[in-house]
């Protein structure tokens, strides 16, 4: 067995999201160079939806409002409750369509996502783009954002993983989604016109510091990148005005900034002054946030332990920093940097998959496209990770300690199982298959457990539970 | 179980030494205790919790969010949200006490770093990747054999370390006699992370179709217990769990959605109601077993006394904690109220932290638990001997 072999299998199950049939073969002549044929200044692919943008997807749901509004006043005896138990006042007809409708589309993104992931020949663009659609998370938990992370993603993330951070970083603060997970766009500046006009007693409206804080913790400088409170504070001043149009701002769409909300004066967030100023004061914040050292620090280490290890080989995160700062921030060297570093591929696979990339890897593995969401939603939502739905702005965690729980073992155990009942029959051999999915990968104990399974569902389901398929 | 339980207040009341105590606790951890640690992520806001209807300064800080008539008094100064009618039941029966002003020893206003210090009892964020409930099972062990299992799909991090836990989350149940276990745990025998875990998980899915509780989570959606009759359902589930002979004393369990900065008069009494049912339901499921428990309820921090520009409310410092159960003794708010007075104000902007989380915890663990100072002071809670635990809660 030589270097090159391990060094295919690590470069498609490792870089990439798990070998599809044929895929180490291909890669095996040239690891590092199949690699980073998938890099591409046009960023990554795109993944199938109903052709909606964010602003039609906004539109629909303002609507939807409006109709839930409307039902809700012409109820005949208004329950002054503030809640009932689950959350959900009763609703008319119209209202319950256009719920699901709203489920409907956010149901098509995802089926979408699964299926380029499941599909694609260029596993490791997929991957990178993940990385960064989960640095930037937008949670469809929340129901003004349930329809817009599918938008979010294909608009302002996937095109610009391969380009500048600072365009990244630019294109995702400000589109409607995060403005809406994060509350900026309802954030006024307290001494703006907006707030003045409207200085009722109880009604003031004012800042909201929730986005301002976010990037900074966890989009560029990270917690301790040296910002005080009143550097949050200072930088939520700064972005209001940065909102979304609303049904009373006729004839504009998507994102507005208002002039009249945002907080005048200048600001100084770091240590750095900003000039009085319109949309150009938090743009200026936001790209000397990306050209500081510490977010090259904080990012490139969350690249390395999401690469590599949990506890990520220091020499590995200098390596990448000296290609962000060298290059500001150019992410399509950083990627190449990734691949010529000999620390990411260390032969032991430290990386224990998580769900998703489970789930993925098991269905690139059986060379299958999951036609429909069922089993797709039940097993990811067992294991605690709904598709688009991370409990936080931190995102998904990406460490082994939360996923590796014991019940998630007994799942993914059952996942296995079933995916091997409806698949496995299809499998002529499934000790080549562990071959062809594990490579150089697959140790000769697996592949003895494999190959005496009483049956091709058994043995599928075994390939898919070994210790080298958990991991990565 | 036929080991005599030690009446830890009997040996306190009998006005023995300390050093004595320890040593006689730490001899025979009480088998059937039970503390349950519920973790409200987020950043639950405590003013709208333990709601100080009372304090002057209430009514002009919180603005459209104040609330009054509808909350369920409890004293001259305090009363809960009208959607813990749980809770308030509990405590009018003396088997519920609040915590007004609690904080972690954190002051970052981050919610991921406040969680890391709540969770992994440090004095400082990212000192260690442990959790303490971990550590304290790892100390308990030492007396005899003790077993702890988090509740939900992913393991918390209060959890996670070198003892091992059991999870459990509804699903499917398995076939006892399905031949892949046996196959996978053969695979596994020299993986150090793969064998344990899948060990543990089969050992708790056997229990659980022992106890009905695969049963009771038939209708349930797996994933985050969100809705209030998920919640429910989960505390019953638990509770069989912690009945069962051979159960977990210890557990954890996690709500998710308590950082309202806007519209939080609509989603706060979604998730107190959740908090609320997940107590019922632990409580009915426990039944006898009530008196034997303490459920601590707390949240990472607290938020800002005022209300912001967009009817929420900021990440801020103190919050409330409850401590809820049939083994507490009866008693007023537990820690000092600070009050809302403009200079008792923590950096003019928060509840001021007017006790440490930890003097709590460590305090249940040691009356409720048995469990030694010296484990709390350096194992469990590492560098706060000068922390000391409150006493008097059980």
């Amino acid at each position: 067995m030589s270097q090159t072999d391990i060094d295919a299998a690590i470069a498609v199950t490792r870089f990439g999201l798990g070998a599809r049939p044929g895929e180490i073969a291909e890669a095996a002549g040239n690891p590092r160079g199949y690699l980073k044929a998938q890099i591409r200044r046009q960023g990554a692919d795109i993944f199938r939806t109903d052709g909606e943008t964010t602003n039609q997807r906004l539109a629909e749901f303002q609507d939807y409002r409006r109709e839930r509004a409307m039902a809700r006043n012409a109820a005949p005896a208004p329950d002054a409750k503030p809640t009932m138990a689950d959350g959900k006042p009763a609703e008319d007809e119209a209202v319950t369509a256009a719920r699901q409708f709203i489920r409907q589309n956010a149901a098509g993104d995802v089926l979408g996502r699964v299926q380029l992931a499941a599909d694609t020949d260029a596993s490791f663009r997929e991957r990178w783009a993940l990385f960064w659609a989960n640095h930037f998370t937008v949670s469809a938990i929340k129901v003004q954002t349930a329809t817009l992370v599918g938008p979010f993603e294909n608009e302002a993330i996937r095109p610009h993983v391969f380009g500048r951070f600072a365009d990244l970083l630019g294109a995702a603060e400000t589109h409607p989604a995060m403005l809406l997970y994060l509350d900026q766009a309802q954030s006024v500046g307290p001494n703006s016109r907006a707030a003045q006009r409207r200085g009722r007693v109880g009604r003031s409206p004012g800042l909201n510091e929730n986005l301002a804080r976010e990037i900074l913790e966890l989009h560029t400088v990270g917690v301790d990148g040296g910002y005080a409170q009143a550097d949050v504070t200072e930088f939520a001043r700064a972005l209001t005005g940065l909102s979304i149009a609303g049904p009373r701002d006729a004839g504009v769409e998507g994102v507005l900034f208002r002039q009249q909300t945002h907080e005048p004066g200048e600001r100084t967030v770091m240590g750095v002054r900003y000039a009085e100023g319109g949309k150009e004061q938090a743009g200026a914040v936001l790209a000397d946030l990306a050209a500081r050292p510490q977010t090259a620090r904080f990012v490139c280490t969350k690249l390395a332990r999401h690469f590599v290890a949990d506890d990520p080989p220091p020499a590995l995160v200098a390596r990448l920093e000296k290609t962000w700062l060298s290059t500001h921030g150019d992410l399509a060297r950083v990627a190449e940097t990734l691949v010529d570093a000999p620390e990411a591929w260390a032969p032991q696979a430290a990386k224990f998959k998580t769900p998703y990339e489970f789930v993925i890897s098991s269905y690139r593995a059986l060379g299958h496209e999951p036609r429909g969401l069922g089993q797709v939603n039940a097993v990811l939502n067992g294991l605690g990770q709904r598709p688009f739905g991370a409990p936080s702005p931190k995102g998904w965690p990406d460490e082994a300690g939360p996923w590796a729980a014991s019940d998630a073992l007994v799942k993914r155990m059952q996942f296995a199982q079933q995916l091997g009942a409806v698949l496995g029959p299809r499998v002529q051999d499934p000790v080549a298959l562990a071959d062809q999915t594990l490579g150089a990968r697959l140790s000769a104990t697996s592949a003895q457990a494999i190959s005496r399974a009483e049956s091709r569902p058994e043995a599928v389901a075994l390939l898919l539970m070994t210790p080298e398929f958990q991991r990565r | 179980m036929t080991a005599p339980m030690l009446s830890r207040r009997a040996f306190a009341t009998a006005g023995l030494a300390l050093p004595f105590l320890a040593r006689v606790a730490d001899a025979a951890v009480p088998t059937n205790r039970k503390f349950v640690v519920v973790i409200c992520r987020g950043g639950m806001d405590g003013l709208s919790v333990a709601i100080p209807v009372g304090d002057p300064d209430y009514r002009a800080l919180r603005g459209g969010l104040a609330l009054g008539d509808t909350a369920l008094k409890l004293d001259g100064t305090f009363a809960l949200n009208p959607a813990l009618p749980t809770v308030h039941r509990l405590v009018q029966a003396g088997q519920g006490r609040i915590a007004p002003a609690v904080a972690t020893p954190d002051r970052a206003r981050s919610h991921f770093e406040a969680q890391d210090v709540l969770e992994t009892g440090a004095a400082g964020v990212y000192a260690t990747t442990s959790g303490w409930l971990n550590r304290a099972v790892q100390a308990m062990s030492s007396a005899g054999k003790v077993e702890a299992i988090s509740v939900g799909p992913t393991a918390p991090l209060i959890l996670r370390g070198p003892a091992p836990a059991a999870s459990w989350s509804p699903g499917r149940g398995i076939e006892a006699t399905a031949r892949l276990p046996t196959l996978l745990q053969d695979l596994y025998k020299d993986d150090p992370l793969l064998g344990p875990a899948l060990a543990r998980g089969l050992t708790t899915e056997a229990m659980a179709r022992d106890s009905g509780a695969t049963m009771a989570g038939g209708g349930m959606r797996a994933g985050a217990a969100q809705g209030a009759e998920a919640a429910r359902t989960l505390g019953q589930a638990l509770a069989g769990f912690l009945k069962a002979p051979g159960g977990p004393q210890l557990a954890a369990v996690s709500l998710d959605g308590f950082d309202t900065h806007a519209n939080q008069a609509g989603l706060l009494p979604v998730r107190l109601t959740a908090l609320d049912a997940l107590v019922d339901g632990l409580y009915a499921g426990l039944g006898p077993a009530w008196k034997e428990t303490v459920v601590l309820a707390v949240t990472e921090f607290g938020r800002t006394a005022r209300v912001n520009g967009t009817g929420g409310t900021d990440h801020g410092t103190a919050s409330t904690a409850l401590l809820l159960g049939g083994a507490l003794r009866p008693g007023g708010i537990v820690g000092d109220w600070p009050t809302l007075k403009r200079p008792a104000l923590f950096e003019d902007r928060d509840l001021y932290p007017a006790l440490d989380l930890r003097a709590l915890e460590k305090g249940l663990l040691a009356e409720h638990m048995g469990m030694d100072r010296q484990a709390l002071d350096t194992a469990v809670f590492p560098e706060s001997a000068g922390v000391r635990p409150l006493t008097g809660l059980v």
